[in-house]
């Protein structure tokens, strides 16, 4: 098992999510989570994928995402030299032990959104080990109900995906767009 | 372009679209959703050939685009005429034909209402084209159409579908065809990375068990020339696959045949012993690897492709070259000559061995001992009374594997069948599309009697459009593949496997019931007679009811899962391995 977070521009066209999710299913590759939104480019979308690949080769996978005539770049974004982010709402209804709670979300950095009834509904944003962990510590309260955003993931510093688009350089050839080691290569 | 900046409805903008782009022909069937577009149709330059289903139009469009290299249009209405399609779809997909296929869709207030006639064509159609359209404002059409055309035509070729709502084309629009077509994720590499180029004629020239495995991209490069320079340059074998028979003339001393599950046991053990497997244009099938792990486990891979997701799809490749085959071929030359100077691989010991196997144990068959007629000698005789400058188009099946086997080919795009997908039924439409491509051309659709039972009304088009092709009906009465399979893997339990179409239908009835000349043969001294009646027929389409023997199996095999050394020459009979020095 290996856990890969990919970034991938598309063309803010129709179907572009369904041709994403036919590709993968299709080849059966894993998805762990898909998150899509737009960028600072009205035409282009950004995708950020967490693939659980068993018996596929990361570079396998991208050729044939790079396949799509939507996509238009594609983009390894490893832990070491990325921000990675989750969004977490949950409701816990801790009763008397609300102080701990409180003392809880302030600890992770998260913090509560809404109450009523009784009920504390917490934002957390965070690594995924960090909303894991929040999650476990909460979970003796009881956690009544919860949902999870997908990951996204952009690059520190300068770098940014969409200068590596074909357009924006007006490269031929997508073997000469990574230039980093994660970079799709043939 | 005359039209150009005119007011007209979004049909007529289709149909100038696709005189804009070079259509000559088109195979397709109207209905509600498209039939604005048939208006304009009736009046353009463009030949409309009406057939008698839609997957007939879609491998027509594959058959024509086989034979011509240009690119083949089929065109349907929505829903069922639509569904019609996928077959011809996914044949394409996999045997990357560029053919351009527009269907009609509901109009785009009732998308998404289970309308009458309405199928999500362009959902159902993601996995097996190579991209897809939904077009429902009429001013996009031009542009969906150059795209088309430039995504199907370039790059590794394929099928795209251009969906259009019924009121986009009745709507009025201002024709403007796109000339400079920009895409910006899609930008195939045509010319080879250089340094791989160098690491290729590296190993090339370090190899002692060279093998040329060529695959049906240098058909669709159109790089036979340079592939036959480079191969005479490094003079190694050359096996070509079931997809890129013709790409090197069967005739050519280099030639060791066909590799797979049916190969020649000399193209075979070539890829299995060798030592370096130069790629051109293939991509490791199972057909052609039998179990993966065990495949030509000694050689170094060089992996020559325009799609670089082929590259390590199913084996590692020690050396990825990236580009147009012809283009690649053509900067491998110098490569070679360059590392050849410093020093050449003596092949000489690898030729004794595999010169050996291909004496030892050529492709064969032996004639029935119950009189009847073999089938092998059938096609044999076809292509011998026919000759190499025929196209060749077969079906699926026994019937398929021996006229790739038996058919001598010397030339590209004179051999086409459904290597990847498999789809029985496609030769009579194909042959059609491939008459219509090159009408001056023999076209002898070699069929089965399972397959021509799918597929054979658009013979009806043939005869009413003047197209003469003509079929030979291997007729053995059997699903024969399957029955060969059922022979060997289920003890002779025959399940559903026989046709009984010695008896019903009588083809030679059909064939002139669709305006066909019918001709019979079932004795093996009329073959050739018979076959030269055929050719004989040039004013209608032929069809030849050929009655073999029921039992011929097709052999070498290597049965599906198992290792290519496990190669059978005749049933439960291997070559003679410890005879043969490897």
């Amino acid at each position: 098992m290996s856990k890969h977070t990919l970034a991938v521009l598309v063309e803010n066209s129709p179907g572009v999510l369904a041709r994403v999710a036919s590709l993968f299913s299709r080849r059966a590759y894993n998805i762990d989570s898909l998150a899509v939104g737009p960028t600072e480019n009205s035409d282009i979308s950004r995708m950020t994928i967490v693939l659980n690949l068993e018996g596929h080769v990361l570079e396998q996978v991208m050729a044939q995402l790079y396949k799509l005539v939507n996509v238009i770049a594609i983009s390894e974004m490893p832990t070491e030299t990325t921000i990675q982010r989750e969004v977490l709402l949950v409701k816990v209804e801790p009763g008397a032990a609300r102080d701990e709670v409180l003392s809880m979300v302030k600890r992770f950095e998260s913090k509560v959104v809404d109450e009523e009834d009784g009920v504390l509904t917490i934002e957390a944003t965070g690594e995924s080990e960090i909303i894991a962990a929040l999650l476990e510590a909460l979970r003796p309260y009881g956690l009544k109900e919860l949902v999870q955003s997908g990951l996204v993931a952009l690059e520190r510093g300068r770098a940014a995906l969409s200068d590596r688009t074909l357009s924006a350089q007006g490269i031929s050839t997508l073997h000469e767009i990574g230039n980093t080691q994660t970079d799709y290569q043939n | 372009m005359s039209a150009h900046g005119q007011e007209m409805t979004g049909a007529s903008s289709l149909v100038k679209s696709l005189e804009a782009a070079g259509v000559d022909v088109m195979f397709g069937i109207p209905g509600g959703a498209i039939l604005p577009a048939y208006d304009p149709i009736f009046d353009s330059s463009i030949r409309h050939i009406l057939v008698r289903h839609e997957q007939g139009a879609g491998h027509a469009a594959t058959g024509y685009a086989q034979v011509t290299g240009r690119t083949g249009v089929c065109i349907a209405t929505s829903g069922p005429g639509a569904t019609n399609l996928v077959t011809a779809l996914a044949d394409a997909q996999m045997d990357s034909v560029p053919i351009v296929a527009i269907t009609g869709q509901v109009p785009s207030n009732a998308i998404g209402t289970d309308a009458f006639q309405e199928a999500d064509i362009r959902g159902v159609t993601m996995p097996i084209t190579k991209h897809n359209y939904l077009i429902t404002d009429p001013a996009d059409i031009p542009r969906a159409i150059a795209e088309a055309f430039h995504i199907a035509g370039t790059g590794r070729p394929g099928p795209v579908l251009v969906d259009i709502a019924k009121d986009a084309l009745q709507k009025m629009t201002t024709f403007k065809y796109p000339t400079n077509i920009q895409l910006a994720g899609y930008k195939p590499q045509v010319e080879p990375d250089a340094q791989a180029i160098r690491d290729a004629a590296a190993l090339i020239s370090q190899s002692k068990k060279p093998v040329f495995y060529v695959g049906g991209g240098i058909i669709k490069s159109n790089a036979h020339r340079e592939l036959m320079q480079l191969a005479e340059i490094v003079g190694a074998p050359v096996v070509t696959t079931l997809m890129a028979r013709g790409a090197f003339p069967d005739s050519h001393q280099l030639h060791l045949g066909m590799p797979g599950m049916h190969g020649s046991v000399a193209a075979v053990t070539a890829l299995q012993k060798s030592d370096l497997l130069i790629t051109l244009g293939a991509r490791f099938d199972d057909r052609v690897t039998g179990k993966l792990s065990t495949f030509a486990v000694n050689a170094k891979i060089i992996h020559a492709d325009i799609d670089p997701a082929e590259i390590g799809k199913n084996r590692f490749a020690d050396v990825a070259v990236i580009g147009d085959l012809k283009h690649i071929i053509k900067a491998l030359i110098p490569a070679v000559q360059t590392e050849f100077k410093k020093s050449k691989p003596d092949l000489t010991e690898w030729w004794r061995q595999m010169g050996s196997l291909r004496e030892t144990y050529p492709v064969g068959y032996t004639h029935p001992e119950d009189g009847s007629v073999s089938p092998q000698y059938v096609i044999q005789r076809i292509s011998d009374i026919s000759g190499p400058d025929s196209i060749y188009v077969a079906g699926v099946g026994q019937h398929q594997m021996w006229a790739s086997q038996f058919v001598k080919f010397e030339k590209p795009r004179t051999w086409l069948n459904s290597g990847g997908l498999g789809t029985m039924g496609y030769a009579v439409p194909a042959a059609m599309g491939a008459k219509v491509g090159a009408p001056d051309t023999t076209v002898w659709a070699i069929d089965g009697d399972g397959c021509f039972q799918m597929t054979n009304q658009e013979l009806v088009t043939c005869a009413l459009n003047n197209i003469p092709i003509k079929v030979a009906i291997i007729n053995n009465e059997s699903l024969g593949m399957v029955r060969q399979w059922q022979t060997m893997f289920y003890e002779g339990r025959y399940s559903n496997t026989s046709l009984e179409s010695k008896r019903i239908p009588d083809f030679v009835k059909l064939a002139d019931a669709m305006g066909c000349a019918g001709l019979r043969c079932d004795k093996t001294e009329d073959v050739d007679a018979v076959i030269k009646e055929a050719m004989s027929i040039n004013d209608q389409p032929v069809v030849v009811d050929f009655s073999v023997f029921r039992d011929a199996m097709v052999w070498p095999m290597v049965a599906a899962g198992t290792s290519n050394d496990d190669i059978m020459i005749a049933r439960d009979l291997a070559p003679d391995w410890d005879s043969e020095e490897l």
